[in-house]
């Protein structure tokens, strides 16, 4: 399915630019989180490129993303899938009563594993 | 069948190594365009003085248009660059005196462009026709 | 005020179908300065020449104007034939009546009418006709390369074998450049030494060439068939011309451990070295930043066994004057520097190496005598990933890295990848790619090859990131195809890094007046027409220094440059485009705006003394065009502020009463 406002609107908050991806995947290449996911942060540049919104919208791999940006860093081609996943994930947030989880949810999932990260970006997304 | 048609006058500005040989190809094909259009050769689209359009609005001329070749293509390096941004600025500035930004035009016309350069000039001659006779600069004068 | 004559062509029927040629001569006879109108059937014959001819010395004409066809098809007959006449031939125009008039418009009316506007315009041109002449000036017949490598190598043997003394600077102490570090060629596999070294040998017993090693221009002035440049030879404290490339120094200097150039730092050499066995000239140098003779005054142990006496601890940088007729710039390039490229861990590991660097590794006069190893520890690489397009193709705004493809990476790294799986066939070998681009003869079948006959293992995707752990390399990558995120155990690591210009071709564009792009590449004058040109006339552009180039377009591009420079230095004299830009000096106030957007740096300034009226004199700073190097684009005369530029042929009054006649 082709999303052309979603598209537009995940453009606009993150601010990337898709058309620059040459798909060299380096973004997959360097992701600590890839065996999470199930959309890997070429294929959230290359879907949102496509207008392929919604299977994102509903992926657990929005939650599975560290936010760690480690792919911003590398990306030959400043394309930035860190910023996409997380505009994703802010659309995601943003549809009424389509939270992932609710404020007092948060305890029961913190653990020690739990990278710090996440934690923060949990956080960004409830203060949006 | 109209009597006195109005027939605007046109000058074209066009670069010896692309633009003329363009308007050249236009006649060996028989690409036919509106005889208004006068042409006048410089070697590159940046010999035109941004006083030589003046001067052709203060004699009457009704629309100017320089051709030179693509960007990038240019025989001398980067001469059509600097036509590029001249005219822009000259262009708004006309606009601003009441030259209607129609009525000027540069455009990019390789040698092998033939049928762009008469259909640039039709399309050309139909916008400043459209527009009528141009009084604003014209000097009197001038005029016997 | 012109005595001009018209000439109304037929052109049998091609004008005349179209347009009244009776009607048009006889309305141009009352134009200003015409004192001869007619026409005929066919202006460009040797009739209608003659007729002209005729009319110029029975009616005294000064000017005169033909109303034919395009003035790109017989203006330089009609000059032939005013010259002929005895007049100069600027002193024609041409109303270009039939593919800009009889052969557009249909309306026999219309196209009258036209003709005669466009037969105006150009009598109104012609009346402020000047005379021109062409300027002349000598050429220096001896061409001028930068640059050693394989493109200087070639464009000077190619300019040498036409008969024209040729001289090569190179900065380092030998000839031979990029190519004489690597170990095989693709497609072919043909030793690089062997097919180098004998066009090696061939520059130094060529009487023709002569070489100036260890040395650089650092000045350059004149222009197309007159340069002045003065080169630097830097001292290496060895006599050139006594050395004899023994190599007894080079065995028993005690300074030992420094890093060797010519095997990118991979070993040592000693202060005074011979950079490699075929080196030309075979001469020692001496590293001022490593001997101790040069730094304290001790040791003096070369000297004592040298025995034809080279050794010169006194030696000074030496400054040459020459003149040349031609330039060739063949600067080459450098692979990048991998500090911004941290994720491979090049700077943490020594078994994180670039392809040059492997290149050296796999030669037979490298570091490990050909024997691929682990540059750390000297053990047998089992598993070698191989990472393309590093640097290469980056955008601009990831601020590292280069936005063009380096072109001969995928070659080269198909080429490692064969020859180590050919040599050691235990190890894996796997090669990272963003896309393979391998046009070129004989370059997709070589790649393929790699892939089915050695069994390369391609894959599609692109290592993330490298951390050294024990012994090993942990190479984390994506696999785009099996959409698998993969985590490999690799022994060697090696970078395919992009390539750059040299970084002496900057200063040395600046010193040329020579154009470059973005990344530092020399432009070329015409990107498709004259790719061997720069746009300064006399200077031409060889190899890497213009573009990323493999061997084989390295020397095509070597030769097309060097048959530029013979056809230039073939000449006696060079004649100019008379209609070129001229400053008048009352009127120009020196603010350098032309110089500015001249191209060709084809005009300087000088301190001109002037007489004012009160009979004193002041000194004031005007610009004077050369008009050798003029291409009479008339991008100055637009510029000046004062008008004091204008363009012969072209000037500013001359297209100014074109435009008035238009507009009448």
């Amino acid at each position: 399915m082709n999303n052309r406002y979603l598209q537009k609107e995940i453009l606009r908050i993150s601010g990337a630019d898709v058309s620059k991806c040459m798909r060299c995947g380096k973004c997959s290449g360097t992701c600590p989180a890839y065996d999470e996911m199930e959309y890997h942060p070429h294929q959230f540049a290359n879907m949102v490129e496509s207008g392929d919104i919604e299977p994102l919208l509903n992926s657990q791999s929005l939650y599975k993303c560290l936010s760690c940006f480690a792919c911003i860093d590398r990306c030959p081609r400043g394309v930035e899938p860190a910023k996409i996943v997380e505009a994703v994930r802010l659309l995601a947030t943003r549809k009424q009563g389509a939270n992932h989880m609710t404020a007092n949810d948060v305890p029961a999932i913190v653990d020690e594993d739990t990278p710090q990260q996440l934690l923060v970006s949990a956080f960004r997304k409830y203060t949006k | 069948m109209q009597v006195n048609e109005y027939k605007p006058l046109i000058v074209a500005f066009c670069c010896n190594w692309c633009s003329y040989a363009g308007a050249d190809l236009a006649g060996n094909n028989r690409l036919n365009y509106p005889a208004d259009v006068k042409i006048i050769r410089v070697p590159c689209s940046c010999r035109v003085n941004p006083m030589f359009v003046l001067r052709a609005f203060q004699r009457g001329a009704d629309g100017v248009i320089i051709c030179g070749c693509h960007p990038g293509d240019c025989h001398y390096t980067s001469g059509n660059y600097y036509t590029r941004r001249r005219m822009a600025a000259l262009f708004s500035m006309l606009d601003y005196l009441g030259i209607e930004k129609e009525r000027t035009r540069v455009e990019w016309v390789s040698a092998a462009e033939g049928a762009k350069f008469a259909a640039t000039m039709n399309d050309f001659v139909e916008t400043v026709t459209a527009l009528g006779e141009n009084k604003r600069l014209e000097d009197l004068r001038c005029k016997k | 005020m012109q005595r001009v004559g018209v000439f109304v062509c037929w052109c049998g029927s091609n004008i005349a179908g179209t347009v009244d040629v009776e009607a048009v001569s006889e309305a141009l006879k009352n134009e200003p300065g015409v004192v001869f109108s007619t026409n005929y059937q066919y202006m460009c014959s040797q009739a209608g020449q003659d007729m002209i001819k005729e009319a110029v010395k029975e009616h005294n004409l000064t000017g005169i104007v033909v109303c034919s066809c395009s003035p790109r098809m017989h203006e330089a007959t009609f000059r032939k034939t005013a010259a002929a006449a005895g007049l100069n031939p600027y002193m024609v125009e041409i109303a270009n009546i039939r593919e800009q008039c009889s052969w557009v418009h249909k309306d026999i009316l219309t196209g009258t009418e036209k003709a005669i506007i466009l037969g105006k315009a150009a009598i109104a041109k012609v009346n402020l006709n000047a005379p021109l002449t062409p300027g002349e000036s000598p050429v220096t017949k001896r061409a001028l390369v930068i640059g050693g490598g394989i493109a200087g190598i070639q464009t000077a043997l190619d300019i040498a074998d036409a008969g024209f003394p040729v001289d090569i600077v190179e900065k380092k102490p030998t000839i031979g450049g990029k190519m004489a570090q690597l170990d095989k060629t693709f497609p072919t596999l043909d030793c690089a030494a062997c097919i180098l070294t004998p066009k090696m040998v061939d520059v130094a017993q060529n009487d023709k060439i002569r070489i100036f090693s260890y040395s650089e221009v650092t000045d350059v002035q004149g222009f197309v068939g007159n340069f002045e440049v003065t080169i630097k030879k830097n001292a290496r404290f060895v006599k050139e011309d006594i050395c004899t490339g023994c190599g007894a120094c080079v065995e028993k200097c005690p300074m030992k451990k420094n890093p060797n150039e010519f095997n990118l730092g991979m070993d040592n050499r000693p202060a005074i070295y011979i950079p490699f066995a075929q080196a030309v000239p075979k001469v020692a140098t001496i590293d001022p930043n490593a001997c101790t003779m040069l730094k304290k005054g001790k040791c003096g142990l070369c000297s004592k066994v040298c025995t034809a006496g080279a050794i010169d601890y006194t030696q000074k940088d030496e400054y040459l004057q020459e003149k040349y007729g031609a330039i060739v710039v063949a600067t080459g390039f450098n692979p990048i520097s991998m500090d911004k490229f941290d994720e491979f861990a090049y700077s943490q590991s020594k078994d994180v190496i670039t392809s040059l660097e492997f290149e050296r590794l796999t030669n037979a006069a490298g570091p490990s005598a050909g024997k691929l190893i682990r540059p750390s520890d000297g053990k047998h690489p089992h598993t070698i990933v191989f990472v393309q397009c590093v640097g290469s193709r980056c955008d601009a705004c990831a601020q590292k890295g280069k936005e063009y493809c380096s072109k001969i990476c995928c070659m080269y790294t198909a080429k490692h990848a064969m020859l180590t799986r050919d040599k050691y066939p235990d190890t894996e070998v796997y090669v990272f790619y963003i896309d393979v681009r391998t046009p070129g003869k004989n370059f997709d079948e070589f790649y393929r090859r790699a892939v089915e006959e050695y069994g390369v293992k391609y894959i599609k995707g692109m290592v993330g990131k490298v951390t050294p752990e024990g012994d090993k390399l942990k190479v984390q990558a994506s696999d785009l195809i099996a959409n698998k995120q993969l985590h490999i155990d690799a022994d060697l690591v090696v970078l395919a890094a992009a390539i750059e210009p040299d970084k002496s071709a900057r200063p040395l564009a600046t010193m040329l007046t020579a154009s470059m792009d973005t990344n530092d590449f020399f432009t070329e004058a015409h990107p498709k027409l004259k790719p061997v040109e720069s746009p300064t006339a006399g200077v031409f552009l060889s190899g890497a220094c213009q573009g990323p180039k493999d061997i084989p377009e390295t020397v095509s591009q070597a030769g097309a440059a060097a048959s530029k420079v013979i056809g230039l230095l073939c000449k006696d004299k060079l004649t100019g485009n008379p209609c070129v830009a001229n400053s008048n000096e009352l009127m120009c106030n020196g603010c350098s705006a032309c110089a500015n957007v001249c191209p060709y740096g084809a005009i300087s300034y000088e301190d001109k003394e002037f007489r004012m009226p009160d009979r004193t004199t002041k000194v004031r700073r005007v610009a004077s065009v050369n008009p050798a190097v003029c291409q009479g684009c008339g991008a100055c005369t637009v510029t000046c502020p004062s008008g004091a530029m204008d363009l012969k042929g072209f000037a500013n009054l001359q297209i100014m009463a074109e435009v008035d006649a238009i507009c009448k």
